[in-house]
C-alpha cells in the first residue's frame, strides 16, 4: 500500500502545476509598466498592489507550505505545544499594524527596496545596513530550503517521491522539475507571478480546508471521539524520553515556552524579508493598514488546519511505525480520507503553496543582495537596468543553493537552520523598528546589540538537546534571572536590547558621530500621491 | 538632534488623545488574552467536543481581527483630521 503511484492523484496535481505554470510566465503581461527595467518592476510588482492582491501575496507568502505541514505535525507529534501558531498569528497583526506603515512610508518616500536600504539611509551606516542583509539572506535561505521539504512531502504520499532503491536522480527528477519551472517564470515575472500564482494557491487551500474540516470529522465521527482518542494517544509514554508524548493542553511549566514562542515568532514574521517585500509593493500605506485587519482570515485558516494533526492521530495515521515521519501525517490523512480525484486537489494545494513563498522570498534575497551588497559595496554607480540583471540573477543563485540545500544534506539541517533563522531575523528588530520611531539609539550600539544577540542566540540554540538530537534539539531554553523555559529568540532580544540602550549612553556621552540621516519626521507618515511623493523616486542622500 | 526632532513633531497637537488611547487599548487586548497562558489551559467547557484551549484562542482571530480594525479607523479619522486642518 505504502509507495505505489496513486495516478489520478498525480494526474490532478499535474494539472494544477501545469496551469500555475502559464499563469506565472502570462504575469509578466499583468500591469506591465512602462519602464519594465527598474528595479521597482521586478523587484516590488511596480509597487501597485490595491489591498486584494496585497491580502493574496502576503497570505502566500506568510503561510507557507512548510506552515500547512508543520504545524498540524507539530499537533501530531506533541499537541498543545504545536498550537502556538495560532496566538502568533494573531498578535502579529496588532503589532505590525503600529510599525509597517511607517516602514512604507518612509520606504515610498525615499525609493527604499528593502529594510536595510531604509537603515542605511537612517542610520548612515553601511555596516549595520550589510549586517541586517546578510541576517535576512541568511535567514531566509533556509526558509526556501524548506518549502522544497514541504513539496517532497506530497510527492512521498503520491509514490513518486521514489523508493530507497531507486537512484538520487529519479528519485528527485519531479522536484527538479519543479524548482526548474519555478526558477524560470519568477527570473521572467518577478514578483509578479507569484502574486498571481497566490490565488490559485489560496483558493485551493480554502476549498480543501472548508472540506477537509467537515468531512473528515464527519467519516471520524465527530470531534469528541477524536480528541478522545488523540488524548488517548498523547498519554502514551514515549520510551526515549520516559515522558508522555504530548497533551491536550499546556502544562504548568509549559507555559512561558508557549507565551515567549508566541510572541517573539509574532514579532520576526514582519521582519523577514520577504514580508517586507510583499508589504512594500502594496501601493499605499492604508493598503498595508487595511491588510492587518483581513488577514487574520488566514490565521483562522491555520487554525482549523492544526485541528487536522489531531484527526491524523485519531485516524491511526502512522500508528506503530517506528520514527515515522511527522512531516508526512497530513498527506497521509488527506490520502486515506479524501476520494483520490480530491486528494490530488490537496496536494497541489500544497505543493503550490510552496512555490509562492518560494518566488517571493528568492525575490526578497535577491533585493537584498543587489541593494545592499553589490551596490553599496560593489559597484556604487549601478544603474536600475543593472540593478534589475543582478537581481534575476541572484534570485537564480539562491534557488539553486537551497536545492543543494535540501539535496545534499538532511532535512534536519534545513529545520535547524530555519529554527536559527527565526532568532537571527529577530536580532534585526531593534535597528528596523527602533529605527522607524526613534534616531536615539547609536549605529554602533544597534550593530553591538545586534551581534550580541546573535552570537547569545546562536550558542544557546547549538546547546539544546533532544532524543534525537544532540545539538539544535529545540527553541527554548532557560531564561536567566526568570528560570523558566522560554524562546530563545526572544531572551536574545532582550540581550540586544538592553546592550544596544546601554552602548548608546556610553557613544553619546564620549560623542561619537552618529552619521547623517537622510530622513525626515513627515516622511514616516505620508501617503501615497500626497505632495512630493512619487514612486520613482530613489531620493539621494540629504533629500 | 533629539531636540531638533522633537520641535518638527506637530508643535500644537497633542500626541495623546482619546481616540489613540483607545486605538492603544485595542491593539493591546489581544497580547494580555492570548500571552496569559493560564487563563485558558484547560479543557473545559468544550465546544462542539473540540477543547476550550483550541476553540477559545481560535475566537480571538475574529475578535483581534475587529479590534485592529477598529484601531485603524480610529487612527485614519484622526489623521485626516490632523491634515484637513493643517491645510486650512
Amino acid at each position: 500500500m505504502k509507495n505505489d503511484v496513486n495516478g489520478v492523484a498525480l494526474g490532478v496535481c499535474i494539472f494544477f502545476f501545469v496551469a500555475v505554470t502559464v499563469m506565472g510566465f502570462l504575469a509578466a503581461r499583468w500591469r506591465r509598466a512602462e519602464n519594465a527595467l527598474h528595479l521597482d518592476e521586478w523587484g516590488l510588482g511596480g509597487r501597485s498592489f490595491g489591498t486584494w492582491v496585497t491580502w493574496f501575496l502576503l497570505g502566500g507568502d506568510l503561510y507557507t507550505a512548510y506552515t500547512f505541514v508543520a504545524v498540524p505535525a507539530a499537533i501530531y507529534g506533541a499537541g498543545a505545544a504545536g498550537f502556538f501558531a495560532v496566538p502568533y498569528t494573531i498578535i502579529t497583526y496588532p503589532l505590525v499594524f503600529l510599525f509597517l506603515p511607517r516602514l512604507w512610508s518612509v520606504s515610498h518616500k525615499h525609493g527604499y527596496v528593502t529594510s536595510s536600504d531604509f537603515i542605511r539611509g537612517r542610520f548612515g551606516s553601511k555596516s549595520l545596513s550589510v549586517a541586517l542583509a546578510l541576517t535576512g539572506i541568511v535567514a531566509t535561505m533556509p526558509y526556501i530550503a524548506l518549502q522544497l521539504v514541504g513539496i517532497q512531502a506530497v510527492l512521498d504520499v503520491m509514490g513518486v517521491g521514489g523508493g530507497d532503491s531507486t537512484n538520487w536522480f529519479v528519485k528527485d527528477l519531479p522536484l527538479l522539475i519543479a524548482f526548474g519551472v519555478l526558477a524560470a517564470y519568477t527570473y521572467s515575472s518577478g514578483l509578479r507571478a507569484p502574486a498571481l500564482i497566490a490565488f490559485v494557491k489560496d483558493a485551493l487551500i480554502y476549498i480543501v480546508i472548508a472540506v477537509a474540516i467537515i468531512y473528515i470529522p464527519y467519516k471520524l465521527g465527530g470531534f469528541d471521539d477524536i480528541f478522545d482518542k488523540a488524548g488517548a494517544a498523547y498519554k502514551v509514554t514515549n520510551p526515549a524520553t520516559g515522558k508522555p508524548r504530548g497533551s491536550l493542553v499546556t502544562g504548568p511549566q509549559a507555559q512561558w515556552a508557549y507565551a515567549t514562542l508566541a510572541m517573539g515568532s509574532a514579532m520576526a514574521l514582519f521582519l523577514y524579508p520577504h514580508s517586507v517585500t510583499a508589504v512594500l509593493s502594496g501601493k499605499s500605506r492604508n493598503t498595508i493598514r487595511r491588510n492587518t485587519t483581513i488577514l487574520p482570515l488566514y490565521s483562522l485558516m491555520l487554525g482549523l488546519l492544526a485541528m487536522l494533526g489531531f484527526m491524523a492521530l485519531a485516524d491511526g495515521v502512522g500508528k506503530g511505525i517506528k520514527g515515522y515521519n511527522a512531516q508526512l501525517a497530513i498527506p497521509q490523512l488527506f490520502e486515506n480520507m479524501f476520494p483520490s480525484w480530491f486528494a490530488g486537489v490537496a496536494f497541489a494545494a500544497i505543493a503550490i503553496g510552496a512555490l509562492v513563498p518560494a518566488a517571493i522570498m528568492s525575490i526578497a534575497a535577491a533585493n537584498l543582495f543587489t541593494r545592499n551588497i553589490y551596490k553599496d559595496l560593489i559597484r556604487p554607480n549601478a544603474t536600475p537596468a543593472e540593478e534589475t540583471r543582478v537581481s534575476k540573477l541572484a534570485s537564480l543563485v539562491v534557488k539553486v543553493g537551497a536545492l543543494i540545500f535540501v539535496l545534499s544534506m538532511d532535512k534536519t539541517v534545513a529545520i535547524n537552520f530555519q529554527l536559527l533563522g527565526g532568532i537571527w531575523i529577530l536580532q534585526t528588530m531593534p535597528a528596523i523598528v527602533g529605527g522607524l520611531f526613534t534616531r536615539w539609539l547609536h549605529r554602533w550600539a544597534l550593530l553591538a546589540g545586534w551581534a550580541a544577540g546573535m552570537a547569545y542566540g546562536t550558542w544557546k540554540a547549538y546547546e539544546q538537546t533532544s532524543p534525537t538530537q544532540s545539538h539544535f534539539g529545540g527553541n527554548s531554553a532557560k531564561i536567566p534571572g526568570i528560570g523558566e523555559l522560554g524562546y530563545i529568540g526572544l531572551t536574545a532580544f532582550v540581550l540586544n536590547v538592553a546592550v544596544a540602550v546601554v552602548l548608546t549612553l556610553v557613544l553619546r556621552a564620549f560623542k561619537v558621530a552618529e552619521g547623517e540621516d537622510e530622513t525626515a519626521t513627515p516622511d514616516y507618515t505620508v501617503e501615497a500621491g500626497e505632495e512630493g511623493v512619487t514612486a520613482d523616486l530613489p531620493a539621494p542622500a540629504g533629500a | 538632534m533629539p531636540d531638533a526632532q522633537l520641535h518638527e513633531q506637530a508643535p500644537r497637537q497633542p500626541v495623546v488623545t482619546p481616540s489613540r488611547v483607545i486605538a492603544g487599548l485595542c491593539l493591546l487586548a489581544p497580547f494580555v488574552a492570548l500571552l496569559w497562558v493560564d487563563s485558558y489551559s484547560r479543557i473545559t467547557p468544550t465546544f462542539i467536543g473540540i477543547p476550550f484551549f483550541y476553540w477559545y484562542q481560535m475566537a480571538w482571530v475574529p475578535v483581534a481581527a475587529l479590534l485592529t480594525y477598529i484601531a485603524y479607523v480610529l487612527v485614519r479619522r484622526e489623521e485626516r483630521q490632523r491634515k484637513g486642518g493643517a491645510a486650512k
